[in-house]
């Protein structure tokens, strides 16, 4: 069973590195980009074979390591 | 004052460090490898500069996870003394020790470089032979170090002097200009509540030789030594 763990910024915190990004894209002609916010998605191949017990174990993995609960946020899915 | 080094695979200015403490000491540091568990009765635990662990993940996250950190958040428990420099301050705040995170300079770029610090308050350990308000020149090198906490932590920090250092210009001025990595309300360093844990961005460490350029951070250190004079 894999989790997909999906880490952003928390809004309201700045994200300098979507806002570059979002200024090189309309550098290339890329119109009509509102904001862009960077974030990092982690693959967990898990053990566990009941989808309720994988989300749970990997959103203690995002609160104690994976995510840092005072800047950013993070989702999980389960696939 | 026994002080003991902590050593992490990625960090390099622990002998940056030592050089200071030992010059306002009179003894050698211990330098303790990240996989001890035993700080071998010290007053001051450092934590240096350098690029922990690659800065895999987030800078300061996976040391804050080393073997050696249960150690250290016992030394703080017990009203231990710490000082977390660059990388270090990372550490701490990963760990929980100090309030906030680093996150990304605002401008995105690592800023290498000479910055000007205002000391918020004198009656520290840390701070004890500086004064209150002076300035004084720290050299800087971090692409993390844009301090950041919740408005209700970044209140309390302020409304119980917790802060330690704010950027300002050579001047005295605390502006944007002198803020260049974007921290909050312009803080560089802060304290834990019972004053023994100081975290901060810039490296005292640096400068405390003429031979190096100045002397500015030396304060720093023969404060701690007379602080903890054994």
């Amino acid at each position: 069973m894999k989790a997909i763990v999906t880490v952003m910024l928390k809004n309201g915190v700045l994200d300098p590195q979507g806002k570059a990004i979002g200024h090189a894209l309309g550098t290339l002609g890329f119109e009509g980009v509102g904001e862009v916010r960077v974030g990092k998605r982690i693959e967990l191949e898990l053990a566990e074979t009941d989808p309720a017990a994988a989300r749970r174990a990997a959103e203690e993995m995002g609160r104690k390591l994976l995510a840092n609960m005072v800047i950013e946020s993070f989702t999980v899915e389960i696939v | 004052m026994r002080a003991a080094i902590v050593v992490f695979p990625g960090i390099n200015r622990e002998r940056d460090m030592a050089i200071a403490l030992e010059r306002a000491t009179g003894r050698k540091p211990r330098m303790i490898w990240h996989k001890e568990t035993d700080l071998g009765g010290t007053d001051l635990v450092v934590l240096p500069g350098g690029f922990s662990y690659g800065d895999y993940l987030r800078c300061g996250a996976m040391a804050s996870l080393s073997p050696v950190m249960t150690a250290v958040k016992a030394h703080a428990a017990r009203g231990g003394y710490v000082l977390a420099v660059c990388n270090g301050f990372q550490i701490v705040t990963e760990a929980g020790l100090l309030p906030g995170a680093l996150l990304r300079n605002a401008g995105l770029r690592f800023l290498s470089m000479d910055c000007h610090l205002r000391v918020e308050r004198a009656d520290t350990a840390f701070t004890g032979q500086y004064r209150k308000g002076q300035i004084f020149r720290a050299p800087m090198a971090h692409g993390d170090g844009n301090y950041t906490a919740s408005p209700e932590d970044l209140d309390r920090l302020e409304g119980e002097g917790l802060v330690a250092f704010r950027y300002a210009e050579a001047d005295g001025a605390i502006s944007d200009k002198a803020n260049r990595n974007g921290s909050a309300r312009n803080i560089a360093g802060i304290f834990s509540p019972n004053l023994r844990v100081c975290g901060l961005m810039p490296h005292p460490e640096n400068l405390v030789d003429p031979l190096m350029g100045g002397t500015d951070g030396k304060p720093l250190f023969d404060g701690l030594a007379a602080a903890l004079a054994a």
